[in-house]
């Protein structure tokens, strides 16, 4: 996996980010069955769970660092490194391949220079799959970020990337 | 009197530009200085025509589609606010041909009212159901849907009434309602719909499910890629509760419910219902071993009830207009209506709601027109990645539970994908084989280590290693798999292959009508 320079394996997170993680952690420690709804804030505020959160984690909801690693990597959603600018998500489902998301996932991903869960050299797009977003009706789909993208042609995709680079 | 001009929110017809036409209508009417009262409603669902755009007029909502966001400025030169003709004029959208084939009872509103208004959404006979519920014992409530003839949308097809009378008699000091809105099945998206269409709907059914089974807490468990969905679910949720309709006293009934909506996070086994509770918990989501039932014993080791959006959805009408009414619909034991979706390689995609029965020849031509590609329609595949892929010869089949499984195949939750004759089924196999490896929850062994060895398998049969033997050896591995494995997602990935292999023998190198 290639990642965003200046980033190792062993993230060190900013005093600046322990801080806010601490504070998801506070507002979490009464919900019940708290630990998906704060790596969700967590990831939502800074674009993954770090590593060195897990012990923080643990502590406070009365689990195990195991514990907390195994949930944040059994899920697809959850990251615990800083991935690219913009994530672009390529539906890999049966109603976008009868629509030939085949031949746009070869082709975004040699534009790109990745593969999947890879990020672009410069930082900008991380490319992950998805199996489905739920707009087969507009088949072959991605997204950017949150937006869904429809009937997305290699023209379009084009447009998407530019999009994200430029913004 | 403002205008009122109708551009969807739904996630797909923003994935076409809505919200760029939205912004330019906005636009527009400011510079010709016209007062518009501009609502984002759910989609009508057909999808070939988003984004469409409706004017209410005098003689009804006109409707106009596909607008494109640079057709704006020729809308409003052609006055399209009095229903005026234009080329995307598509006519009374109440008389569009389409919309008046179907059944709508679950997604009655869907497309027509502002998703987040109480007063809308009242307006249109929502509360009705919940209304009746309140006078009504819980047991009373429980038989109105077991009458109804409902069976579970998400899939199973287990009849709800019977779940539910489980949890009502399940002695607790708490109980829940769960709602599996982790619809993660390629080819649907009805939920999807529902949740940002109408999502006062399916608030209210979860509240009326409270009321019969005594459960005072709800949860929404939400796929992670519906962002839209939730924003729609949450602003509707917080209106129902300002509006006295969630809380703690429900229209002063002194009854009350609590709801909430919990975000998934991209595993498809969490559509499974104890594997979604796992995942509710704080937990991995590995499927449970059952007994106990999610009934007995669920959500924190309580009586719960798991019921799919659609399920649920459709309860407010069972209850507005009686079980006998809805039970009046379909055919066999298949009672009622089903939200069907059309994707993948057809012309015209989008939302049918019929009752059962109708068969998938009339869905596919006279619903879908055709193919996209314009090629023959060689395979469909119904009810998501687990379903199996069925050939033309079995189109006259009616949707029904039981003639479904009478070919060996399922009705899942109404997903129905179709492919042109490009396709090459020992693709899809392996594919369906690939799918199950990634989303396998790891516990049991004949979906974690037999999803795998079924990828290897059918690259040997794609390179044409020993055909013969690798599709003996295919066959017994999904064996294996349908009868060892602990939930459907591995017992259930056989269904792709075996029917690929039976129907599509000529794409594995066998030779056509030759069963190995």
């Amino acid at each position: 996996m290639r990642l965003p320079q200046n980033k190792s394996w062993r993230e060190v997170v900013s005093d600046e980010i322990l801080v806010s993680i601490d504070q998801h952690i506070e507002a979490h420690l009464n919900v019940p069955g708290a630990l998906m709804p704060l790596l969700h804030a967590i990831q939502d505020d800074i674009g993954y769970v770090p590593e060195s959160s897990y012990p923080r984690i643990a502590k406070a909801l009365n689990l195990s660092v195991a514990e907390v690693h195994g949930v944040v990597t059994f899920y697809h959603h959850f990251r615990s490194h800083a991935p690219g600018k913009h994530i672009l998500q390529i539906c890999r489902a049966e109603s976008c391949q009868s629509m030939g998301s085949e031949a746009l996932e070869a082709y975004v991903k040699k534009t790109l220079g990745v593969d999947y869960h890879q990020t672009t050299a410069d930082g900008a797009i991380t490319l992950e799959p998805v199996y489905c977003l739920g707009n087969c009706a507009c088949s072959p789909a991605a997204s950017m970020d949150d937006q869904v993208c429809g009937r997305v042609d290699i023209a379009r995709v084009n447009e998407i990337i530019a999009e994200a680079r430029g913004a | 009197m403002a205008i009122k001009i109708y551009v969807p929110r739904d996630s797909s017809a923003l994935s076409l530009g809505a919200n760029k036409v939205a912004a330019n209508i906005q636009a527009e009417a400011a510079k010709r200085g016209v007062e518009i009262n501009l609502i984002r409603n759910g989609s009508r669902g057909l999808f070939w025509l988003e984004t469409m755009v409706e004017v209410a007029t005098a003689k009804g909502r006109v409707a106009y589609g596909p607008v494109m966001p640079k057709d704006v400025a020729s809308l409003f030169d052609a006055d399209f606010m009095s229903g005026a003709a234009h080329p995307l004029n598509l006519g009374l959208t109440d008389e569009i041909a389409w919309l008046k084939k179907q059944e709508r009872l679950t997604f009655a509103r869907v497309g027509i009212t502002d998703p987040v208004s109480v007063e809308d959404y009242v307006a249109h006979d929502g509360y009705k159901g919940l209304k009746n519920a309140l006078a009504k014992s819980g047991a009373d409530i429980v038989k109105e849907v077991t009458d109804s003839g409902l069976r579970g949308r998400g899939g199973a097809a287990f009849p709800t009434g019977i779940k539910w009378n489980t949890v009502l008699n399940a002695p607790a000091d708490q109980k829940y309602i769960v709602c599996n809105a982790d619809e993660g099945d390629s080819g649907t998206y009805s939920d999807r719909m529902i949740m940002e269409g109408d999502p006062l709907v399916l608030v209210e059914g979860m509240t009326i499910a409270g009321l019969a089974v005594g459960a005072t807490q709800g949860y929404i468990y939400l796929r992670s890629e519906y962002p839209d969905a939730l924003v729609t679910l949450n602003e509707a949720i917080a209106n129902a509760y300002q509006a006295g309709y969630l809380g703690e006293d429900i229209c002063g009934s002194g009854k009350r419910f609590h709801l909430e909506v919990r975000r998934a996070a991209g595993a498809y086994v969490c559509g499974e219902e104890t594997s979604l509770l796992e995942s509710l918990e704080g937990k991995r989501g590995l499927v449970r071993f059952k007994p106990p039932l999610p009934a007995i014993e669920g959500l924190f080791g309580k009586p719960t009830v798991v019921n799919n959006v659609i399920s649920l959805a459709t309860v407010p009408i069972v209850l507005d207009k009686g079980g006998k009414f809805y039970q009046d619909f379909g055919m066999g034991r298949s009672r009622g209506t089903l939200p069907i979706q059309l994707a993948g390689n057809i012309k015209q995609c989008g939302l049918v709601e019929k009752a059962f029965g109708v068969t998938l020849r009339e869905l596919l031509y006279d619903f879908g027109g055709g193919s996209a590609s314009g090629k023959p329609i060689r395979a469909v595949q119904v009810g998501g990645p687990l379903g199996a892929y069925l050939p033309e010869s079995q189109f006259d089949t009616p949707l029904d539970y039981e003639k479904f499984t009478e070919i060996w195949a399922v009705l899942g939750h109404g997903g129905i994908v179709a492919f042109d004759d490009t396709v090459d089924m020992a693709k899809m196999a392996r594919y369906a084989f690939e799918f199950c490896a990634v989303e396998s929850c790891g516990k049991c062994t004949p979906c974690r280590i037999g999803s795998t060895r079924g990828v290897e398998v059918m690259d040997k049969i794609i390179a044409k290693e020993d055909h013969a033997k690798n599709i003996t050896l295919v066959r017994d591995l999904s064996d294996t798999m349908l009868n060892g494995s602990l939930c459907a997602l591995g017992g259930m990935t056989p269904y792709p292959v075996l029917s690929a292999i039976n129907h599509f023998p000529e794409d594995f190198g066998l030779k056509k009508g030759q069963v190995a």
